[in-house]
């Protein structure tokens, strides 16, 4: 049985198999009953709309049906209950499971305890490999992932699409360049690891510096709750937000992309930049999210 | 080890029958080895335990000497997480019955706990903890963290 829980756990040719399939459905090449008589549980402990959206989305358009419970159903269901039983439960209804669980490590428990394929929609700050796969899907369709300089803006310490970005990015021979504010830097150990795989990580405090040398911009939000009072959480924002003005003289290829959904991070005329590539990646998740229904299931 | 060196290492502890002796564990780290192998204060087992001993080869060591119990190999594995360069000796009748060394495990089920409380092997789940052994450190099965240090100080 063929769970996706990790991008860790993926290898770069299952990767890459991915990334075609998603291409070749997104250019309209697959069977739109390929998943008819399948039903999908789609189990999310707390409030995600877009990604049970998306899936959703990705289940109905392969002819397949959805089974969805949302967070308000699921507190209740679980209450007293254990994941582990309530997996055992659902197992019996569907089958696949997508999981969306506060608690990090649900996924990887759900699937020890599913008689079905789980596929970790996020759990709490930890894994979310859709969004890695479709952020990488994203930058594969500007230029080819090898050899690239991606910069990872905004919250490293906790943000970890970033991380799971990054790690997915050692795969390739990238450079990395961390663009983050004090205290909000990459895990050293995070940090040590993508230097063993052999990627160059350059970290920096000033965007202006290094974003005429990168081909990928990946902003992330810097979270509110992170700083001790409003006026310090500005200050480091407003010297962290992406501008029209900024991105002058970067690369031609150059892209911007970011998980969404963003508060003031960019700068809403840079949506209209040829560069600004957040809203098709949000789109993207409907292939990328249809190939790995049809991995587990089809 | 030869029954010279037993006997002046006997003003510390005394040779034993029959059960185990652990050699060469990483000075200071005796009390966790027993800990690491489920033996507390309840149980029962008779045990010598000797810290900081002069080693040629290190130093110091600690030694643990556990009468009438023979390690299993599962128990020998978890002592390679504080003292990978220890040795065990299983003791019959006096004699070194036979001599093993450590082998560092790929998994550590239900000895580690996950120190990120957001973790879901912190709940009342039906699960152990799991950690796999990396060459950096312990990681969580579960949720990916990573122990790089103090691994005793997880210890459950
Ligand atoms: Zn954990």
């Amino acid at each position: 049985m063929r769970h996706i829980i990790s991008v860790r756990d993926l290898s770069k040719e299952e990767i890459e198999t991915i990334l075609d399939d998603a291409a070749a459905i997104q250019s309209g090449s697959y069977d739109p009953s390929a998943l008819r008589g399948k039903l999908l549980g789609l189990l999310f402990f707390e409030p995600s709309t877009r990604t049970r959206m998306s899936f959703a989305a990705a289940m109905a358009r392969l002819g397949g049906d959805f089974l969805s419970m949302d967070s308000v159903e699921a507190s209740s269901m679980a209450k007293g209950e254990t994941l582990a039983d309530t997996i055992r439960v659902v197992s019996g209804y569907v089958d696949a499971i997508v999981l969306r669980h506060p608690k990090e490590g649900a996924a990887r428990l759900a699937s020890e305890f599913a008689r079905v394929p789980v596929i970790n929609a996020g759990d709490g700050a930890g894994q979310h490999p859709s969004q890695t796969l479709l952020d990488l899907f994203t930058i594969r369709q500007s230029m080819p992932l090898e050899g690239i300089h991606v910069g990872l803006l905004g919250d490293l310490r906790y943000g970890r699409t970033a991380h799971s970005l990054a790690h997915a990015l050692s795969l390739y021979n990238v450079t990395i360049h961390t663009i983050t504010p004090k205290g909000l830097e990459l895990p050293a150990g995070l940090a040590g690891e993508l230097r063993d795989a052999g990627t160059e990580v350059v970290e920096h405090d000033d965007i202006s510096t290094c974003v005429r040398d990168l081909d990928v911009l990946y902003v992330t939000r810097i979270q509110r709750e992170r700083f001790p009072d409003a006026a310090s959480y500005f200050k480091v924002a407003s010297s962290y937000r992406v501008t029209p003005e900024l991105l002058s003289g970067t690369r031609d290829h150059f892209i911007v992309l970011h998980p969404l959904p963003r508060v003031d991070e960019i700068d809403p005329r840079v949506d209209s930049l040829p560069c600004a590539r957040y809203f098709e990646q949000s789109a993207n998740g409907i292939p990328v999210r249809m190939a790995m229904l049809l991995r587990v299931m089809g | 080890m030869t029954r010279k060196k037993d006997a002046r290492d006997g003003l510390l502890i005394s040779p034993i029958e029959n059960g185990t002796v652990i050699d060469h564990i990483t000075a200071g780290e005796a009390l966790n080895v027993l800990r690491i192998i489920g033996i507390t204060g309840t149980t029962t087992e008779s045990i010598s335990v000797a810290t900081n001993v002069e080693s040629k080869k290190m130093g110091t060591k600690d030694i643990v000497k556990i009468k009438n119990r023979e390690l299993r190999k599962e128990e020998v594995d978890r002592i390679a997480l504080i003292a990978p360069r220890a040795s065990i000796n299983i003791i019959r009748n006096y004699k070194v019955w036979e001599k093993k060394g450590v082998d560092i495990p790929d998994r550590v089920i239900g000895i580690v706990r996950c120190p990120n409380p957001g973790c879901i092997s912190n709940t009342n789940e039906p699960i152990r903890s799991c950690f796999l052994v990396q060459k950096n450190g312990l990681r969580c099965l579960y949720c990916d963290w990573l122990i790089t240090k103090d691994i005793t100080s997880h210890i459950i």
